[in-house]
């Protein structure tokens, strides 16, 4: 192996390279074949025969025959669904955001070597460890005017004290943020902080020498630093965006009216509530399309651009 | 769950073995979402009475009617359907009618006669194409006002007749402190309190052209726009935390005193019998508006279509024991539910029970279900249109009559 591989640069052409090559590889290729299988058949697979259905007009049962555009025409037309694509976008916009800074926020003051490192450290990653359906349990019961926080603070004596978000029509999507941000920031802080607990500590000194406030080394030295940390939070943050769907059926089930649906709740009432199997696809192959649309930019810059300039 | 879980895996294994050949034994695995205490109870009845006919009940709930009804078609679709499987009386079942999934019970039906005993809409929304492609088992009211007798007569009111009426003492109620509507504030109930509005403000005919026929024409009738905005005024009747919640916590609030009407159907006499509570004494029933009109459902069973002599053999016992006279009474007893055969004595039933035999004795006051009268893809598009109005007190009555017009035009 090794003399070949010494002697193969200076080959002009890689043919028997490119043969032994195939030789070593090939256990791990049939190895990943069941895998690259699935993928094809089941994740590619699926995801055609929803596209494919959406240009139908099925019901219950898949039906093949071929409608055109019929159907997004109709899901643009619908209330119901504009709401969930802007109320996707006021959540994940403040959700991954919010998450961002108080995490970081979090992990910065964990990092300031506080006395009982450990216990604050689980009670804020504790709610991670709840399902989204618990989460949206509790924050139902304490945001709700006639049980929760409104009556406890009313019952304390200030009268006129209004938190109604949750049965607010305007304002009830901001609850679904907050129950969010108190489920998901913990997690963020938990990244954050093992990018900080990574960083040289000589950097650290080398600022103090330096004279630099501790905020501007953090704004400008160490924030850079974790940009993969923030990467890999954002990347878990989106996608769970996207199939957000058990808290807001835990907490307000899309309610009141319509004020908190969302893209991923549309597509599961119209699948296997509604018997409207085609308006449900062309929804969820909408939701497919933007995120792909999202995606695009950041796999080009991150994979196929670097490539290019190396060869 | 997991002796759940082992019982399912083991009717699966059963089936894929014993699926061809015939056996002695009359095993019935029977797919139904009857789960919470008061539902599994009654089912028991059905599986007690098959017990005792000598088949062996092999019970698989499966919690959540969309869950269920989605489980058990896929298995009939792929070719593995269980013996009987539970629907909701109306469209649901129509595509596996359609597709030959479903086997037809109508000699049962003739020789059992079932058009006589049972109620036109019912059997209406069962035979298909001239047949029977389902059992019925029971009929449910789902506009019934269900109102505590404590709270009306200490404030010396009389429970309402009419809407208008109940508009009136409604806001009476609520400037004594007591919440006038207690209301499960989610789509699916906020649009049943509509429903019953309806057909109890509108009339009977309404209900049908809107459910029914859905032609815009109604929709101009002002008639209904009158309807549509004594709907609007019932906004103000309910509590600020009702939004989102569930209807079992809606109908609590009747039970503690703290609300006076709850809007809902027959099923809810289960929380009141749970919470110890008689019918005419705590609580009373009654049916608002000019004519006690009631809207009825029910459920249904259906018999996967088979070419296994067995299996058909099994399913006659089925239908034979689910409309056996003894097993209507005591499932219907328990199911908060009337029996679905009218020729069934009533009286060994509580007073709402039989208060809903006699408004169904007379043809004239059985209205269908929207379940019976409308595609889910309509009644969906329906229920986004009304929780919308009615969570937006801002919201005109002729912006929401828009909407319905384009729910018609969608759905087709």
């Amino acid at each position: 192996m090794d003399t070949i591989s010494i002697r193969a640069p200076s080959m002009p052409s890689g043919g028997t390279k490119t043969r032994r090559r195939m030789k070593t590889r090939l256990p791990a290729a049939l190895a990943l074949l069941p895998t690259a299988l699935i993928v094809l058949v089941v994740y590619i697979g699926c995801m055609l025969w929803t596209v494919r259905l959406s240009f139908t007009s099925s019901t219950l049962l898949p039906k093949l025959d071929w409608v055109g555009f019929a159907q997004y025409s109709r899901l643009f037309a619908n209330d119901r669904f504009l709401t969930s694509a802007s109320n996707i976008v006021i959540f994940g916009a403040l959700f991954i955001s919010g998450c961002l800074i108080i995490g970081f926020l979090l992990a910065v003051f964990i990092d300031q070597n506080v006395r009982g490192e450990g216990l604050f450290r689980t009670i804020f990653l504790y709610p991670y460890a709840m399902s989204f359906v618990v989460t949206g349990v509790a924050w139902q019961w304490f945001l709700n005017p006639a049980l929760g926080l409104q009556k406890l603070v009313r019952d304390m004596g200030f009268e006129s004290f209004t938190f109604d978000w949750l049965v607010n029509q305007r304002m009830a999507i901001y609850t679904i943020v907050i129950a969010g941000l108190w489920h998901g920031s913990g997690l963020t802080m938990a990244i954050l902080l093992a990018g900080l607990r990574g960083i040289d500590k000589d950097l650290w000194k080398a600022a103090k020498i330096d004279g630099i406030p501790t905020w501007r080394v953090y704004t400008s030295v160490v924030l850079p630093l974790l940009r993969p940390m923030v990467v890999t939070a954002v990347v878990l943050l989106t996608t769970g965006v996207v199939k957000l769907y058990d808290l807001v059926v835990a907490m307000t089930l899309g309610g009141p009216g319509i004020a908190t649906e969302v893209p991923a709740k549309f597509v599961m009432d119209h699948l296997f509530e509604r018997n409207n199997i085609a308006l449900g696809t062309a929804a969820a192959t909408i939701m497919l399309t933007t995120v792909i649309a999202v995606l695009a930019p950041w796999v080009y810059v991150r994979y196929v651009r670097p490539q290019g300039r190396h060869a | 769950m997991r002796m759940k879980t082992r019982v399912s895996a083991y009717t699966l294994s059963v089936a894929l073995i014993w699926s061809s050949a015939a056996f002695a034994q009359q095993k019935a695995e029977v797919l139904h979402w009857w789960t919470s205490a008061g539902e599994s109870a009654s089912v028991k009845v059905f599986a007690e009475q098959f017990t005792k006919a000598g088949g062996t009940w092999v019970d698989n709930a499966i919690a959540g009617g969309a869950n269920a009804r989605t489980a058990g078609i896929n298995r009939m679709v792929g070719g593995n359907p269980p013996t009987m499987m539970q629907f909701n009386t109306g469209k649901q079942f129509d595509e596996l009618v359609s597709n030959a999934l479903v086997r037809d019970v109508d000699a049962q039906a003739k020789a059992g006669k079932w058009r006589e005993i049972m109620p036109k809409p019912i059997v209406d929304a069962t035979v298909r194409e001239g047949k029977f492609f389902a059992v019925p088992v029971n009929i449910h009211g789902q506009n019934w006002m269900f109102y505590n007798t404590k709270v009306f007569a200490d404030a010396g009111l009389e429970p309402p007749k009419t809407f208008p009426e109940l508009v009136a003492s409604g806001e009476k109620l609520k400037a004594k402190g007591i919440i006038p509507i207690a209301l499960g504030g989610q789509p699916t109930w906020e649009h049943n309190l509509f429903r019953a509005v309806v057909v109890g403000h509108g009339g009977a005919d309404m209900f049908r052209q809107l459910y029914g026929t859905r032609k815009p024409d109604i929709l101009k009738n002002p008639k209904f726009k009158e309807t549509v905005e004594l709907f609007g005024k019932m906004r103000s009747l309910v509590d600020p935390g009702s939004p989102g919640r569930n209807w079992n916590d809606a109908t609590a609030l009747v039970i503690t005193n703290k609300a006076a009407m709850h809007f809902n159907g027959d099923w809810a006499k289960g929380e009141f019998i749970a919470a110890g509570q008689t019918a005419g004494k705590e609580y009373g029933c009654t049916v608002v508006g000019q004519e006690p009109k009631l809207v009825i459902g029910g459920d249904v069973f259906v018999f996967p279509a088979t070419k296994d002599k067995a299996a058909l053999a099994t399913q006659d016992k089925l239908v034979e024991v689910l409309l056996d006279p003894t097993s209507q009474l005591e499932f219907n007893k328990k199911k908060g539910s009337i029996p679905v055969r009218m020729d069934v004595d009533v009286s060994s039933m509580d007073v709402c029970a039989q208060k809903s035999h006699a408004i169904l004795k007379d043809p004239a006051n059985q209205v269908e279900s929207m379940e019976i009268l409308s595609p889910p893809n309509f009644s969906g598009a329906m229920q986004d249109a009304v929780t919308q109005y009615w969570n937006n007190p801002s919201m005109s009555a002729d912006a929401f009559i828009e909407k319905i017009v384009s729910a018609m035009r969608d759905a087709g």
